[in-house]
C-alpha cells in the first residue's frame, strides 16, 4: 500500500462510513467482506478461530464467508438471510460494511442495508460478467441514491488476469452503470480469496495502474455538508411540559436561528424561531442539518406532525407543491402493483393518501429498456404517477439527500414500496386523465356507523358448486343479524355490468377484474361482500386479490365434480358436453382449485352447514 | 461570525440525534410504550437519551424485570436515579428456572427466566413498544436486528421475515396482540457508549470500574456474568483500555457460549 490515503485531518472524527456490496450471488462478497476484515486487521480475537473451527467443522479450507454466516440458519441454509453491518478501520477513519445478501426474493432487506450506504462495492465475478442480479442490484443503487460505486471484477485470477478479457466486462459494466446515470469511481480487478489487489497489489495484473480496493475505499469523500441549503424541519411531534410548547423535529437540511421567519407548510402560518431548545446541552442559538431539535415558536401556535417548517417570505427558498407526482418506484409487495390502488405516502414525518393514477413504465431488468405495462411485478422498479387529493409540499429526491424520499405503505402500516419524488406530474390530455380523490372518512369511522368491519369473500368453484346458493343464504343470515353484506353473483353482474363480455379467457379476466373492482368500492364503504365467481383460474384470482386488497379471503366452495354435473342446476354441463358451449369450466376449459384458500366450504352436503362455516369466517373477520 | 454557526456534528452527535430521533416516533406512534432498564450502562444512557429527546422528561413508564440476582449496589442505584431522575418505575417478576425449557444449556435457561418475566409484564400492561438498549457490534444475532422489530402474539421474533426498513421509516404493529421493540442505540458500539457516558457525565454503577484488578464489562445476573482482569478505574481509563482491546464485550455472558444457536434461540423467543 504505497499510495497515498486521504489524510485523517479530512475525516471526521467518530464518524462511520457506511458502505454496501452488492453484486450477483455467487460472485463474492461475503468473501470479500472476511478478506477486508482479516485484511484490515479488525477481527476481534476469537472470530478468525471460530470461522477456521467451523470451517474445519464443515470439513472446509478456511472459509471467509463464514464470518457472516453468524446465524445457525444461514449457515444450515448456505444462504445469507439479512443484512448485516460489520465495522472496521483504515487508516483511523472508520467504516461499516453493510452486507446484503444477493437471492432476489430479499430484496427488502437488501435496501435496508443499503439505503443509509455512502458508498456501494458492487461485485461482479470477472469470468461471469454482468448478471440478472448484477443489473438488479446497480438499479437499486440508483433508486436508492447511492453517490460513489466501486466496481470489484472478483475472481480475476480464474481468467488469468487476462487484460483484454478483463477490459472487454469493465466495457460492459460501464455501459450499463452509465445508462443508469451511476458515476463509476473505480473498477478494479481483483481476487477477494487470495487478496489480489484488495489490501496489496497484485504482481499478477501488472498492466493494471488504478488502486486497489482500500485504496478506492480511503479515496471516498465524505458527504458535502447540507448546511448551505434552505432550512427544512418536518414537525415529529410537539410536547408540552411545565406549561411551554415545544415543536420537536430533525432539520433535513439548512440551519435555524433564533429570530428567523418560518412558514407552516400545510397551514400557510407564519411564525418567529423564539428559542432553539436542547437538554442538557449549552444553549446556541442555531441549529444545524441532522440536529434533533425542539424549537420555542412565537406566536405559540401548535403544528401538525408532517408539517414542513420553511424560510418565510423566500420563493426560492420553499419546497414545490404538487397532487401529481412522478416517483421511481420499487416495488417490494409480494402481489403485483396496479392502477387505481390506493396507499399511504410517507414523506419524512408526513402521511398524504395516495392512489395510483398511472403505471408510466416498467423497467425490463433484461436489457433496462422502459415499457409501458398494466402492473409492476413483485420485486419490480418502475415510474408511476400519484395522486394525492390535495397539494403537498416536497423537495425532488437527489442522491446523498433526505429530500424526497417517499415510502408507501398499506393500511396496515406495511411498507410495500419505495417511491422516490421525481417531480411535479403534468396532468394527462384528454378524458382519460384520472384525478382520483381521496375519503376524508376514515375507516375507524366507517367500522363505527355500520358496527362491524368490511371484507370481502370471494368464492370460486365449479360450476353448479353452489356458490350463489350459499352466498345468498348467507347474505340472509347475516343481514338478520344486523350485518350489511352484499352478493355479487356471475349472472347478475353479466346481465348488466358485464353485459358486454363473453367467455374468453380474456372476456372472463376483464369481468373479474370489473367485479374485483365493485367489491372492492363496496368494501371502502364499510360493506360486507360475498362474490360468487367460477373465476377458474390462479392468476385472476391474484389480479383480483391485488385490486382487493387487504379485505380479501378466497373461499374455495369444495364441490365434487361429479356431483356438480349431475346438478347442473342451469343444465349448462348438458349443453357442454353437447358441445354447444364452448370454453365451459370443468368439461373444456380447466378449474385451478386455490392452492392456500382462507375458507374451505364443502359444498355438497347439507346447505344450512355450508352456510354457517361461511358466516362463522365472516364473523370472525368483521367482528 | 463563528459564534453563530450550527455545529459541525461529531460521530457521537449524530448518533445521539440518531437515537433521539427514534425515540421520539416510537413515542409518537406507539402508546402505551414503556422502556426496558436494565440498570446497565447500555440503558442508563437510553434513559439519558429519553430525557434529550423529551426535555429533560422520560415521558413513559421504565421496566426493571428483576432477576433477583442482581448485585447489590445495582438495586441501590435503581433506588437512587428514580428519585433523581423522577422515573415511573414499573416492576416485573420472573418465573423460577425449574419453569423455562429444560433443553436450554443451563445459563441460557436462567436467562431465559428473564425473557419469561417480561413477557408477562409486556402482556400485563398491554405494552405497544418496548425500548431496549441492544446494540448492533455487541453479538452476531443483534447485528440482525431492526431499529424497529415487530414481534407477533407470543413475543416470537420472525428473523427470517423482517420487514423492509429504510429512510427512517419504521414499521408499526398491525395486528393484535403484537409489540414492537425500539432499538435507539442499535447503531452505537461499545467505544461510542462509554465516550458519551464521559461526555455527558452520566451516572453509572461502580461495578464497571476496577477493584483488585478486576471489572465488570457487561452486567447480567450475578450467577452467569463474571468479570475480567483490569485496572480501569475511571471512564477514561476503561475507554483507554476499550480502545486497544480485542476481546469481545459479551465474552463474560456464560449463555452466549454453550452452543452455536443457543443464544438466537433465546433471542427468537424474545430475549433481548
Amino acid at each position: 500500500m504505497t499510495q497515498t490515503h486521504s489524510p485523517s485531518s479530512q475525516v471526521r472524527h467518530g464518524v462511520s462510513t457506511p458502505i454496501v456490496i452488492v453484486g450477483h450471488v455467487d460472485h463474492g462478497k461475503s468473501t470479500l467482506i472476511g478478506r477486508l476484515l482479516y485484511d484490515t486487521d479488525s477481527l476481534p480475537d476469537g472470530r478468525l478461530v471460530q470461522i477456521v473451527e467451523s470451517s474445519r467443522k464443515r470439513g472446509l479450507a478456511v472459509e471467509w464467508s463464514f464470518l457472516l454466516d453468524s446465524l445457525q440458519i444461514e449457515r444450515d441454509q448456505g444462504v445469507t438471510v439479512d443484512s448485516t453491518r460489520i465495522p472496521f478501520q483504515l487508516d483511523g477513519r472508520d467504516f461499516v460494511i453493510v452486507d446484503a445478501p444477493g437471492h432476489r426474493q430479499f430484496l427488502r432487506n437488501m435496501i435496508t442495508g443499503a439505503a443509509d450506504a455512502e458508498a456501494a462495492v458492487l461485485v461482479v465475478d470477472a469470468s461471469e460478467g454482468v448478471r440478472e442480479q448484477t443489473r438488479r442490484h446497480a438499479m437499486l443503487l440508483r433508486l436508492i441514491g447511492i453517490n460513489h460505486v466501486i466496481v470489484l471484477l472478483n475472481k480475476a485470477d480464474s481468467i488469468g488476469f487476462d487484460e483484454a478479457r478483463l477490459k472487454q466486462v469493465e466495457g460492459d459494466i460501464r455501459q450499463l452503470l452509465g445508462r443508469l446515470e451511476i458515476n463509476v469511481n473505480q473498477v478494479i480487478p481483483a481476487s477477494a480469496r487470495d487478496g489480489d489487489n484488495i489490501a496489496t497489489r497484485s504482481e499478477k495484473a501488472d498492466w493494471y495502474r488504478g488502486p486497489t480496493l482500500l485504496e478506492a475505499l480511503a479515496l471516498i469523500q465524505p458527504p458535502a455538508s447540507r448546511h448551505a441549503l434552505p432550512f427544512r424541519m418536518p414537525v415529529q411531534d410537539v410536547y408540552r411540559f411545565e406549561g411551554i410548547r415545544y415543536v420537536a423535529g430533525r432539520i433535513e437540511r439548512g440551519t435555524v436561528r433564533e429570530g428567523d421567519r418560518l412558514e407552516i407548510g400545510g397551514q400557510g402560518q407564519e411564525a418567529t424561531v423564539a428559542e432553539v431548545c436542547r437538554w442538557h446541552a449549552p444553549h446556541h442559538p442555531v441549529a444545524g442539518a441532522g440536529e434533533s431539535i425542539a424549537l420555542r415558536l412565537e406566536p405559540d401556535l401548535v403544528p401538525d406532525r408532517g408539517d414542513l417548517l420553511f424560510p418565510a417570505g423566500d420563493e426560492a427558498a420553499a419546497p414545490l407543491k404538487a397532487a401529481r407526482l412522478r416517483t421511481r418506484l420499487f416495488w417490494l409487495r409480494g402481489e403485483p402493483l396496479r392502477v387505481g390502488e390506493s396507499f399511504r405516502l410517507r414523506l419524512a414525518t408526513a402521511e398524504h393518501d395516495v392512489t395510483v393514477a398511472s403505471i408510466d413504465a416498467v423497467v425490463d431488468l433484461d436489457d433496462l429498456s422502459l415499457s409501458p405495462a398494466d402492473e409492476v411485478p413483485p420485486d419490480g422498479f418502475a415510474e408511476i404517477t400519484l395522486a394525492v387529493a390535495r397539494n403537498i409540499l416536497f423537495d425532488p429526491f437527489a442522491p446523498g439527500m433526505p429530500d424526497g424520499r417517499g415510502v408507501l405503505v398499506d393500511r396496515h402500516q406495511k411498507i410495500v414500496g419505495g417511491a422516490p419524488l421525481i417531480g411535479p406530474a403534468a396532468l394527462p390530455e384528454g378524458a382519460n386523465a384520472i384525478h382520483p380523490t381521496a375519503s376524508g372518512v376514515s375507516d375507524a369511522v366507517r367500522a363505527g356507523l355500520r358496527g362491524h368491519g368490511r371484507a370481502v369473500f370471494w368464492m370460486t368453484g365449479l360450476p353448479g358448486a353452489g356458490k350463489s346458493t350459499i352466498a345468498r343464504h348467507a347474505e340472509e343470515a347475516l343481514s338478520r343479524e344486523g350485518l350489511h353484506v352484499t352478493v355479487l353473483d356471475g349472472d347478475t353482474v353479466r346481465s348488466g355490468l358485464c353485459s358486454d363480455l363473453g367467455f374468453s379467457p380474456e372476456d372472463r379476466r376483464e369481468n373479474i377484474r370489473r367485479v374485483a373492482h365493485v367489491a372492492r368500492i363496496l368494501a371502502d364503504a364499510g360493506q360486507i361482500v360475498l362474490v360468487a365467481l367460477v373465476s377458474p383460474l390462479v392468476r385472476d384470482r391474484a389480479m383480483a386479490k391485488a385490486i382487493i386488497g387487504d379485505d380479501w379471503h378466497e373461499v374455495f366452495v369444495d364441490t365434487a365434480p361429479e356431483l356438480c354435473r349431475q346438478r347442473d342446476p342451469k343444465g349448462l354441463y348438458a349443453q357442454a358436453e353437447e358441445g354447444r358451449i364452448a370454453e365451459f369450466t370443468g368439461v373444456s376449459s380447466a378449474y385451478e382449485p386455490p392452492a392456500r384458500p382462507d375458507v374451505v366450504v364443502p359444498g355438497d352436503g347439507d346447505v344450512a352447514r355450508s352456510v354457517r362455516h361461511l358466516t362463522e369466517a365472516v364473523y370472525r373477520a368483521v367482528r | 461570525m463563528a459564534l453563530e454557526d450550527a455545529h459541525i456534528m461529531d460521530g457521537l452527535d449524530q448518533l445521539e440525534a440518531q437515537s433521539i430521533f427514534i425515540l421520539r416516533e416510537a413515542y409518537r406512534k406507539l402508546k402505551p410504550l414503556a422502556l426496558l432498564w436494565s440498570l446497565g450502562k447500555d440503558s442508563n444512557v437510553m434513559v439519558w437519551l429519553a430525557r434529550k429527546a423529551f426535555m429533560g422528561h422520560v415521558p413513559f413508564p421504565v421496566m426493571h424485570v428483576d432477576t433477583g440476582k442482581k448485585f447489590p449496589e445495582m438495586y441501590a442505584f435503581r433506588d437512587e436515579y428514580v428519585r433523581k431522575w423522577n422515573l415511573d418505575l414499573v416492576l416485573g417478576e420472573c418465573p423460577p428456572v425449574e419453569d423455562m425449557d429444560p433443553s436450554l444449556p443451563p445459563a441460557a435457561r436462567s436467562a431465559a427466566r428473564k425473557t419469561a418475566g417480561l413477557a408477562n409484564l409486556i402482556d400485563q400492561h398491554k405494552f405497544r413498544g418496548v425500548v431496549a438498549g441492544i446494540r448492533r457490534d455487541e453479538q452476531a444475532t443483534r447485528a440482525k436486528e431492526r431499529v424497529f422489530s415487530p414481534r407477533g402474539a407470543g413475543h416470537q421474533w420472525d428473523v427470517r421475515n423482517q420487514p423492509p426498513e429504510f429512510w427512517d421509516q419504521y414499521a408499526t404493529p398491525y395486528e393484535e396482540g403484537m409489540h414492537v421493540r425500539v432499538h435507539p442505540l442499535l447503531a452505537w458500539r461499545e467505544l461510542d457508549i462509554w465516550r458519551y457516558i464521559e461526555r455527558e457525565k452520566i451516572p453509572l454503577v461502580d461495578l464497571y470500574f476496577a477493584k483488585d484488578g478486576r471489572r465488570y464489562r457487561s452486567l447480567g445476573d450475578q450467577d452467569i456474568t463474571s468479570p475480567i482482569e483490569s485496572n480501569a478505574s475511571t471512564v477514561a481509563e476503561v475507554i483507554a483500555e476499550l480502545e486497544t482491546s480485542r476481546t469481545s464485550e459479551r465474552a463474560g455472558r456464560a449463555m452466549d457460549h454453550e452452543s452455536e444457536d443457543a443464544f438466537e434461540r433465546l433471542r427468537v423467543a424474545g430475549y433481548l
